[in-house]
This record gives C-alpha cells, structure tokens and sequence, in this order.
C-alpha cells in the first residue's frame, strides 16, 4: 500500500481536519456564520414551499389565531367567565394566542429537525443547527402577520376607547420576541437530540406542548391565580412573563414585573446553551444511529 | 504536485441492529432494574447471541487481517473501516472500487463530514463538494431555478456564487424551457442533469462523485464524464465511486480498491486493479463441470468436463471481460461412433431465458469436427461483444440427432456459469450494460453521400 502517512505537514496547511471525537464545548458556530445564506435560503424555502399549493396561502395565518380566539371567547370567557383584566376577551386572548402559537409552532417544528431531515443529514454536510435557525425565522412571518391581526384589532378596540391602554413597554416587544424565539429553539434542539434516542418522546412532545399553554397565562390572566398554591408553578413557567409582559405593552392590563422578565431571559440562555450543546454532540454521529 | 486529502489510519465502527430502537421507557426499566440489581429485563438472550454469531461469520470472513482490533469491540459492533490510509494529489481522478458493504460509502461519508471517525483523522485542503445522491434537498414544489439556490446553498455556495453561475447551470442541465416549473413535474433525466450541473458548478476543490452516472441518458453521461476531466485538468480533485468498470477505466488515473474495511490496493495500474476486483475471492461460480463418475453413462458421448475457458484449455476466472477470448470446452469419452450425435451447450441468461442453442452440427455436413473413438475434446468460442454484462448459465447438450437425449437442457444437463462485465465496447459513448438481451458491436458503414 503507498498510502503511508507521514505527519509532516503542520497542522495549519490544512483547511480541514476530520477527528473522531471534539469536545462538547466545540460548537464550531462559525461554520452557522459561514452557512447564513443557506440558513436565509431555507427561510425562504419553508415560507414559498408551504403556500405554493394551498389556495388560501398566508390568510391562513389569519384564520387559524381568528377561529383560535374565538373560540376560546365563548368557552373561556362565555361558559366559563374566567376574567380578562377589564380588557375586551377578544383582545386578551388574541394576545396570548399570538403569543402562544409562535412559540408552540417553532418548538414543534424544530423537535423534529434530525428525523425529519435525517435524508438529506445523511448525504452532505452543513451545519445542522441552520435548520431549526432558520424554522424559528421563518415562523416570524407567521407571527409578523399575526401581530398584525392583533395590531389592527388593538387600534380598533382604542378608537373605540374601549379599556386599551398601551404602555411604553411596548418598546420591549424585539425583547419578547428574541426570548420566545430562543425559548423554543432551545427547547425544540433539545427534544430533537433527544428524539434520535428516544423516538417516543415526539409524541410527548405535541401533547406537552398543548399541556403547557394551560400552565402559561393564556387564556386566563396571572391576577386570576392570586396566592393559589400552584402559583410558583405558573411562574416557573419562562413563558408567564413574557406573555404577561406583552399583553401589558398592548393592553395595559397584565403583570409586569422586570425581574420575573430576568427569569425568562436567564432560563432561555440556560436552556439555549443546553440545546446547542446537546445538539452539536448529537449531529456528528447521529447518522450511524438512523 | 501537493496534497488534498491525506485519510491517515481511520477506522469506523458500527453497531448491528440494536441503537435507536430504545425507548424511554425501556431505559427506564433497564435503569430501575440496575438500582435495584436485578438483571436487565431487556437484553434478548437469543438475538444477542444470534448477533454474536454473526459477527464471528464476519470476523472469519475477514480472516487474519483483524487480529487484535476485535479485542475492541462490543457484542453488536463491527468495523466498516479498518485502519484506511491514503492521500490523494491535486488534479488527480482517483476511482473507489470494492463490493457492495465493503466500506466505500463509509469512508466517503466521513470525506463528506456525514458522520465521524471512530479513530483516526482526516486531513483536507480546500472545498468538499459532494455528489452522493441526485436532487439531494431538492424540493419538489420549487422550481428549477429555485432549487438551484437551494441545492447550490446546501452545498456550500453563497447566495452571490450562485448567480454568478446560474445561466452556466441552465446551460449546461439542458432545463432552458422548464427553469420556472416545479422540479416535481421534471423527468427523472431532467432531474438528474440539474443535480449533476449544480454540483460541477461549485467549483469545489474536491468533488466526491458517488454513482451517479447509473441515471441520464447516454448523451449526458458523456457530458458529465467530460466535465469531470474538465474539472481535473483545472487542478481540482475528483473522488469516483462506481461499479462502472467501464467509467473508471476510462477516467480514473488512479484506483483504490476497497475490501472489508481496507484499503487492498491503491493503484495506477487500472486494468489489473479493476481484474483483481472483479475476480475477487466472493466469486462462487462454477465454471466449471466434472464427471463423478457414474453421470450420463452412455456409449456414444459420456462426458467427462464441461468447463470455460481460454484456447489453451486453462480455466477461467470469472467474471470475464466481454472481449476476452472465452470458449466451452466439452470432454468426452466415445466408445461407439454415431452419425447422428450432436454435442453442444444451451446459453440462458439470469432470468433463466434461453438465448441460443450451440452444437459442433451447425456448420455444414463437411465441416464437422470428426470426432473418434476414446477421448475426445471439443471447443467452441463464444461470441465477442455479443452478449450483454450479466451472468449466464450453460447448459450441456447431447443427443443423437432426432433420436434420443443424453443430456437433455433443462432436464438432466450439466451446468456451468457464465459472467461477464466490462469490456462491452470501445467507444466512449458506450459505458455500461445495454438495455436488451444482447449487446452487439455491429459495424458501421457510410454509404454514398
């Protein structure tokens, strides 16, 4: 064989060097860098691929938060009369709902990254993490459209002088949504690199995930639960003051409370930083496991 | 010239069967059994042991050359590399030959950073361009021209590369009319060439092809193999993998055979490494019938060997080249003469159709050989570049004429096989088997003006 090896060369001649294992810290995040117009190319993808054949296109984004929250109006607010901080229901649960659905969707979305791209993971490299990137981006024009919706729907209800009360905190809405955006891709990589285990956990997921909206002040304001003994569990929950936060901004009603907003920005890093950890360690041999 | 790839003693392993089929609550159970010392409720005694023989059939497949690495590995594990060096040079078309399992796609997935080494490293210079499976993230609701971003994208390029090269990639994929129609609606040929054509666009510095001139037609096939030389001679890199005997001759400058995980040969010489490989140890035909003894007993022609080979007598290995001189040999014994005895063989291909019909009576009266009393050995050439890449099955034939069967195809014949690969033809259009039964190099001639 003349394939002998002399390991002559430094190591800095090399543009690439393919080892068995790197240490769990070794994120090679450059190479996201270095991929932004693959990850920007997928955004695209997701949103031209999705509408090409539905003959609504993105009106469904519209119809889906507009039936949602209707119906939550009659069950919650009608049958149930669970209060809304004085503001109109339609407003109150358009807020969460909006809120709410971002969130559901990328965790979703992104906990199926491995076995669903498992065939094209299989034939050529890219960094894997611009997938779920760029699922979490790319509901952001759902949720643009969305907030619109809430939007035109706010500005109607306050011609009306009907008990809306904007509040500077809207300047932190980029806040809310960079947290939410974060949140959920933390939490959907760790799902998904655990999936490549644990198969049974995608079901768990879906199910947890509608479980979850009922412990996050969606459809019932945080005031409502006053001192209850569940309380701590609703504010363990990293969603409550973001939710709470922007229907504040909006609406004016709500609970603000800027340390509870710490919370949920130190426990999205922390459940970020666990995901992306999780996630590099898992794609360089989850190949050999599907 | 200098060094691309340097793959210094990598070795892979794999595990049989059991990972990814875990589930949580099995682990769960495995786990409180551990707590509280009991045995695991889930290790298969049968399946374990069942994988266990596997892998001793594994290991003594491979015979001597694992020796000491096995120490190494699990119950269900097995070693898909085993300590692979090599290095490729610059401009250079190396070929990967080797049998399906061998381990070819397992080193090329590790070029590819598919999957990591168990052992060992990699060592690269400039920009892996791989072409493992046509359309890989194609979508199909996106057009031609979209999916050009997006394939370009996943193979590395810059939104801005891709521009620069999209009207040289419609060009070259032949797609002109259809860039602006869902990929979805294309022709699987048409499918192929986008792929191909983004592909050998990027200009990577290394470009891993892997089976893809199996698809497209001829006329295409020609283009891409010329594009790979192109990309050669402008100093890049080429990996091939194919069992395309003919493609690899005819464009690789050098061959890697690959064999249970090692790499056998690393080569110039095209033509002996491709021999080695397609007579390899795994080839079980028989090419070759005796006599026990007690079969056919007859007075007029009672075989004795019905064997392929060369025109000397010596027996050949197969698979043969499809222009190498291959003839039947038939040995029998006469103890008493009959005009009307015809020797011959029956020629079916693998899905058992019968092609011809062969005996020393086809020529005319007076040609016959004569055959005497005693030992007798007949040969007869079978035809060059007639039949197509495959494998036959012949079968003996003899008879008195209108009279009686001795060995009867079908029935009570002799069989010996036949297979034939490579060395269809000499033109470049022509590099792989043929759609038909047969394959013939017919001549061609202009006529008039």
């Amino acid at each position: 064989m003349s394939g002998t090896v002399v390991d002559k060369s430094p190591a800095a001649e090399w543009d690439l060097i393919i080892r068995p294992k790197t240490g769990w810290l070794d994120l090679h995040l450059a190479d996201l860098w270095r991929y932004r117009d693959l990850t920007a190319i997928f955004v695209w993808r997701d949103f031209v691929a999705q509408y090409k054949q539905t003959i609504l296109g993105p009106l469904w984004h519209i119809l889906q938060p507009l039936f949602t929250t209707l119906i939550f109006t009659v069950i919650f607010g009608k049958m149930a009369k669970l209060p809304t901080d004085g503001v109109p229901p339609l407003l109150f649960y358009l807020a969460g709902v909006t809120c709410w659905s971002y969130f559901a969707d990328c965790v979703n979305r992104t906990s199926v990254t491995f076995i669903s791209n498992a065939a094209i993971f299989g034939k050529v490299y890219f960094p894997r993490l611009s997938v779920p990137v760029s699922v979490v981006i790319s509901s952001m024009i759902k949720f643009a459209i969305q907030f619109a919706l809430f939007l035109a729907f706010v500005i109607f209800y306050w011609m009306q002088g009907a008990g809306v009360h904007p509040t500077a905190a809207i300047a932190l809405t980029p806040l809310l949504l960079v947290l939410m955006a974060g949140l959920s891709l933390g939490a959907g990589i760790i799902v998904s690199a655990l999936t490549t285990r644990y198969r049974d956990l995608q079901q768990l997921v879906v199910f947890g995930v509608q479980l979850m909206m009922y412990a996050t002040p969606v459809v019932y304001p945080l005031s409502m639960i006053g001192g209850g003994s569940f309380r701590w569990l609703i504010l363990a929950n990293p969603m409550t003051p973001i939710v709470e936060t922007f229907r504040y901004a909006y609406l004016g009603s709500g609970t603000f409370v800027g340390i509870y907003l710490c919370y949920s920005a130190g426990f999205t890093l922390a459940v970020l930083f666990i995901g992306v950890v999780l996630f590099n360690h898992v794609e360089r041999t989850f190949m050999d496991t599907v | 010239m200098s060094t691309v790839i340097e793959v210094d003693d990598v070795w892979k392993k794999y595990r049989l069967g059991i990972i990814g089929t875990g589930t949580l609550r099995h682990d769960f159970e495995r786990w409180w059994h551990r707590v509280r010392g009991k045995p695991d409720p889930h290790s298969k005694l049968d399946e374990r042991s069942e994988i266990r023989n596997r892998k001793s059939e594994v290991v003594t497949n491979v015979g001597h050359r694992i020796s000491g690495v096995s120490a190494s590995l699990g119950d269900d594990e097995m070693w898909a590399l085993r300590g692979v060096s090599f290095e490729v040079k610059q401009g250079e078309i190396l070929g990967i030959i080797g049998r399906n399992g061998a381990g070819k796609s397992t080193l090329l997935k590790i070029l590819c950073r598919v999957t990591a080494p168990t052992k060992g490293e990699v060592r690269i210079k400039g920009r892996i361009a791989s072409l493992l499976e046509v359309g890989t993230g194609f979508h199909p609701e996106l057009t031609g021209r979209e999916n050009i971003f997006l394939n370009g994208a996943i193979l590395g390029m810059t939104k801005a590369e891709i521009r620069t090269k999209l009207d040289e990639i419609v060009a070259f994929a032949e797609i002109d009319t259809y860039v602006d129609t869902p990929v979805k609606r294309y022709s699987s040929g048409m499918y192929v060439r986008l792929a191909f054509a983004v592909a050998a666009h990027l200009e990577p510095e290394i470009l891993i092809v892997d089976e893809v001139l199996a698809v497209g037609d001829v006329q295409f096939q020609k283009k891409c193999l010329g594009k790979m030389g192109d990309v050669a001679h402008e100093g890049r890199t080429v990996l091939l993998v194919s069992h395309n005997m003919n493609a690899i001759e005819s464009l690789c400058q050098r061959i890697a055979h690959v064999e249970q995980g090692q790499v056998l040969a690393i080569t110039n010489d095209l033509r002996g490494a491709i021999a080695a490989y397609v007579s390899g140890p795994t080839t079980t035909d028989a090419t070759e019938w005796r006599n026990p003894g007690d079969a056919l007993l007859n007075p007029w022609f009672r075989p004795l060997r019905f064997y392929l080979g060369d025109e000397h007598g010596k027996l050949a290995k197969m698979p043969i080249r499809n222009d190498d001189p291959i003839h039947v040999w038939i040995e029998g014994e006469i103890d008493q003469q009959d005009v009307a005895l015809t020797v011959g063989y029956a020629l079916y291909n693998e899905a058992g159709i019968l092609l011809y019909w062969s005996a020393q009576t086809d020529v005319a009266e007076n040609l016959w050989p004569r055959l005497a009393r005693g030992r007798n050995a007949l040969r007869s050439r079978i035809p060059p570049r007639v039949l197509n890449q495959g494998k036959y099955r012949l079968e003996l034939i003899v008879a008195l004429y209108c009279r009686q069967w001795i060995s009867s195809p079908g029935a009570n014949a002799p069989i010996i096989e036949l297979s034939i690969q490579g060395g269809l033809s000499d033109s470049p259009y022509w590099m792989e088997k043929r759609p038909g039964l047969l394959a013939p190099v017919c001549s061609w001639t202009l006529e008039g003006n």
